[in-house]
């Protein structure tokens, strides 16, 4: 669609402006103001310069944080991606069972994010979860709590269960935008099962698995609460990912400094990752324009 | 041959998917002696105690009570600022609309323990700390980008020539917006409404940093029962079961928008 040039549309986006840059803009100022900053209490600051990014940058812990963060996303994306596609390829198309399906789909999707925590934390206990305890039964040393393997398998299959339904949901929405003329047209040609899906119904859900993806990416970087819950990060510090870390930093150490390079560090990685994304999208959308 | 399989697929799947929540069900019409002493799929005495402790404990639903109040602000304010700068975003090209368009997914996508900390200070600082509206107002960061997104997909889908007829009939800007404009775009103000409440109703650490007593949420509440010793794991997996209530009642009347909403607005 046109747009008209009209700078007076300014006016309406002005209350979004002032309540984000409320919302965001302060709050970042103090981010950066703490970072640096040395202070040792009543409010009084000591220039720092760029200390607290130089301990930050070098620290093990970051490092280790970080990696099990991208490690963990990395996985996420493997399993979820492919699954969630598979998934929408086998939904029932219309009917009473389509919209069935979607309905259960989405039901994990809108669980808050502490109670789907608390579901695997109960399913997963050996004394009193279906999952432990069936494990258990059958002979697999299974136990979250002491094993730094199981507690990695129990939040990865936790964070399948909590989010492959939105990449199915995503693929499924782009699925059905494909004509039937399509694939009509692939029968005629007497195209396989194969070709089918690599030269309809990939390229026609590119746009939407694009999104999908930088979404689980996104959030599965930042994720906080389930593991929080599920394990607290440990045991040890096996599954402290980005944010968990961070949380533990400045609300439980209260170690505002390097907590507030942290933060920025990690703030410019999404504000990077953000970039290509909207960028991407936007070209994707003047493609179908034209 | 195809059909059968599929069905295979799927019931697999949704099983996978229903079983944990069926697991919590269970655990939450048992007994704490029956959780701990027994195994069983079924419960064996039925008991409704855990919700009723729950239903009669103020300190358990006044949580509920905060979270549905500071979501409801939530909502209210979010709809209110998203709505005019959507319609702007999806009608007009004005100066340095890209970036801020930009600008707001940053939001989005910003880590809130990131923002945590600050947003402490700040509500401290003004006196809002551990009040509904400080909450509603940090979730905000990241409810009005969302709304504005979600919105400005769907305005796009309304023929401009609408807004043009109604300006020469004579609507001034707010009377067609309001009257003519909003009616048109029911369905997505619902969506937006509805993932603003969702992503609110499921945010864990804002809330709990933001408050501690008066406006002290439903999952703050939680999580201060997990760490407690002697665990009373027939409560939690009750207070568990009734958070996911609301968010299964609406399921059904956005379900055909739900990717749509999660897509941005863009499918």
């Amino acid at each position: 669609m046109d747009k008209t040039l009209n700078n007076k549309a300014w006016f309406l986006v002005l209350p979004v402006l002032v309540l984000v840059a409320f919302s965001a803009v302060l709050p970042l100022m103090t981010v950066v103001n703490y970072a640096f900053n040395d202070t040792f209490g009543q409010n009084k600051f000591f220039w720092a310069g760029l200390d607290w990014f130089e301990e930050m940058v070098t620290s093990d812990r970051l490092h280790q944080a970080l990696g099990r963060q991208i490690l963990f996303s990395a996985i996420i994306l493997a399993i979820e991606v492919p699954l969630g596609i598979f998934i929408a390829l086998n939904m029932p198309k219309k009917g009473f069972f389509a919209s069935f399906c979607l309905i259960l789909m989405a039901l994990p999707l809108l669980i808050p994010f502490n109670v789907v925590g608390t579901i695997w934390q109960i399913f997963g206990r050996v004394d009193i979860g279906l999952l432990g305890h069936t494990l258990a039964a059958i002979g697999i040393d299974y136990n979250y709590t002491n094993d730094p393997i199981d507690a990695w398998i129990t939040v990865i299959i936790m964070d399948v269960w909590h989010w492959t339904s939105l990449v199915a949901l995503l693929a499924y929405a782009g699925l059905q935008s494909i004509p039937q003329a399509y694939y009509q047209a692939a029968r005629i040609d007497q195209a396989n099962r194969w070709s089918v899906f690599r030269y309809i119904e990939l390229p026609k859900m590119k746009g939407v698995l694009l999104i999908a993806i930088l979404l689980r990416f996104m959030d599965s970087f930042m994720i906080y609460t389930e593991p929080f819950v599920v394990t607290g990060g440990g045991p040890g510090n096996s599954t402290t990912f980005l944010s968990i870390d961070l949380a533990k930093m400045a609300t439980g150490q209260f170690d505002l400094g390097p907590a507030a390079a942290f933060s920025l560090m990690y703030f410019l990685v999404i504000l990077l990752i953000s970039w290509v994304f909207f960028t991407v999208m936007t070209n994707l959308d003047r493609e179908e324009n034209h | 041959m195809r059909i059968k399989s599929s069905a295979v697929v799927m019931t697999i799947y949704l099983l996978f998917l229903l079983i944990p929540i069926y697991w919590l069900i269970n655990m939450s019409l048992k007994t704490n002696t029956e959780i701990t002493s027994t195994f069983s799929v079924f419960p064996q005495t039925f008991t409704l105690q855990n919700y009723v402790t729950i239903l009669s404990d103020p300190s358990w639903y006044m949580g509920y009570v905060n979270s549905i109040i500071y979501v409801t602000m939530n909502v209210v304010i979010s709809l209110t600022v998203a709505l005019p700068a959507a319609y702007a975003f999806s009608r007009y090209n004005f100066m340095g609309d890209k970036h801020l368009f930009f600008w707001l997914l940053t939001n989005r996508m910003a880590p809130p323990a990131v923002f945590a900390l600050p947003f402490f200070q700040l509500y401290s600082s003004v006196g809002l700390f551990d009040t509904h509206i400080a909450i509603a107002l940090a979730h905000c960061l990241f409810n009005v980008p969302l709304a504005v997104w979600i919105l400005e997909g769907f305005m796009r889908g309304v023929p401009k020539e609408i807004d043009e007829t109604a300006y020469i009939d004579g609507y001034s800007f707010p009377k067609f917006f309001v009257k003519i404009f909003m009616p048109l775009i029911a369905s997505g103000i619902g969506v937006a409404a509805f993932f603003c409440f969702m992503f609110s109703w499921v945010e864990l650490l804002l809330s709990r940093t933001l408050a501690t007593v008066n406006a002290k949420s439903i999952a703050a509440t939680m999580t201060r029962t997990v760490s407690a010793s002697g665990m009373d794991w027939g409560v939690l997996a009750a207070a568990g079961v009734l958070t996911i209530v609301p968010g299964a009642l609406v399921i059904y009347f956005v379900r055909n928008y739900i990717a749509k909403g999660f897509a941005l607005g863009r499918v």
